[in-house]
């Protein structure tokens, strides 16, 4: 008995820690080149996901009236300031109905990556943006990582990010 | 006044089920409740009684009966990706524009019409825009409101279980 218990526990183990060790995958869109887009961020710059190829982009579909992504929002901030020069790009999409709102929201965040306002287009490309917020990690291929919605863990988007620049967790 | 009724039952049988929901989320709410308060109103401090369930308005909307007023109190972009069919966009209950389309767009009905105000744009707890938007037409004195129980967001609550939906921008744009 005790070594058929062994042969069924080994792979079950085995499975577990590959789960671990893999990010939570599962939704359709990961994996997948993320969308290329070209948009006017708020500061009326060119906004284009190419130009950010080589480094590990943090894409964020948000809102100014969202309490949860007002919630994360500083986090991203932090996280652009942090890992930036590691490789992070934070980049904010607003589906907010107008720029004006943006714009003040930025400016009393002190938002430090861009930002520009998306529309319903862009919102399908990605899968479908139903509720708020949904980030993105995307890799230095420009393929999707992961996808996190509802923002409710932040730690696990910060894992995958820290995963893909390559930088230990320093606590 | 049969497919009202109709609508009125219906309902009553989905108030069951939205009460205890949003009780266990009116529980849970007691945990982050600090986090929570920022930024806007919760939508679970809406009249219990007012609130109705996702398969229980999908029934209804696939039915023959007589449908209620629609507004959808979310954001334009998640309107144009999918919404409950004839349902009308009127804009975020959070914010002014929102909140005066709406009473633009349901100042001419009767102030018994049945009418279902739904978002979708976050969990529940943190809904900025049902609450006032649900204020606002109880201050227009209407009397036969109700609020569509999305717990988690409309992809997960309604697109994502089948119920009907419809693409496009609104009306008149």
């Amino acid at each position: 008995m005790r070594p058929r218990a062994t042969s069924l526990a080994l792979p079950a183990i085995a499975g577990i820690l590959l789960a671990l060790a893999l990010p939570a995958r599962g939704r359709a869109e990961e994996g997948r080149p993320a969308p290329p887009f070209s948009l006017t961020d708020i500061e009326g710059r060119k906004l284009d996901l190419a130009t950010y190829r080589g480094k590990v982009v943090l894409l964020d579909f948000w809102a100014t009236w969202c309490a949860p992504c007002r919630d994360v929002i500083p986090r991203f901030v932090a996280w652009q300031k942090r890992y930036g020069p590691r490789g992070l790009q934070v980049i904010g999409i607003s589906l907010d109905d107008s720029a004006a709102p943006v714009v003040r929201f930025a400016r009393e965040f002190h938002l430090n990556y861009p930002v520009a306002v998306g529309n319903a287009r862009l919102a399908e490309r990605y899968g479908g943006i139903l509720g708020l917020p949904v980030a993105f990690v995307i890799d230095r291929a420009g393929r999707i990582y992961s996808r996190h919605d509802g923002g409710t863990d932040p730690s696990a988007i910060r894992r995958d990010i820290e995963r893909l620049l390559g930088v230990a967790r320093p606590d | 006044m049969r497919a009202r009724r109709g609508f009125s039952s219906r309902a009553a049988i989905a108030v069951t089920k939205g009460v205890f929901a949003a009780a266990v989320v009116v529980a849970a709410l007691a945990l982050p409740a600090s986090s929570s308060a920022q930024g806007a109103p919760a939508a679970g401090g809406a009249d219990k009684d007012a609130l109705i369930a996702p398969e229980a308005l999908a029934g209804i909307v696939r039915s023959s009966a007589k449908k209620p007023v629609i507004f959808q109190v979310g954001f334009r972009v998640l309107y144009e990706q999918a919404h409950i069919p004839q349902s009308r966009y009127v804009g975020p209950g959070s914010k002014e524009e929102g909140l005066a389309e709406l009473r633009r767009a349901a100042s001419p009905l009767p102030r018994d019409t049945a009418i279902v105000l739904y978002c979708g744009c976050c969990p529940w707890v943190r809904c900025p825009n049902m609450q006032p938007a649900y204020k606002a037409l109880l201050g227009l004195g209407f009397t036969n409101v109700k609020l569509l129980f999305i717990e988690k967001n409309f992809g997960a609550d309604w697109v994502a279980k089948g119920y009907p939906v419809e693409k496009g921008a609104p009306a008149g744009d």
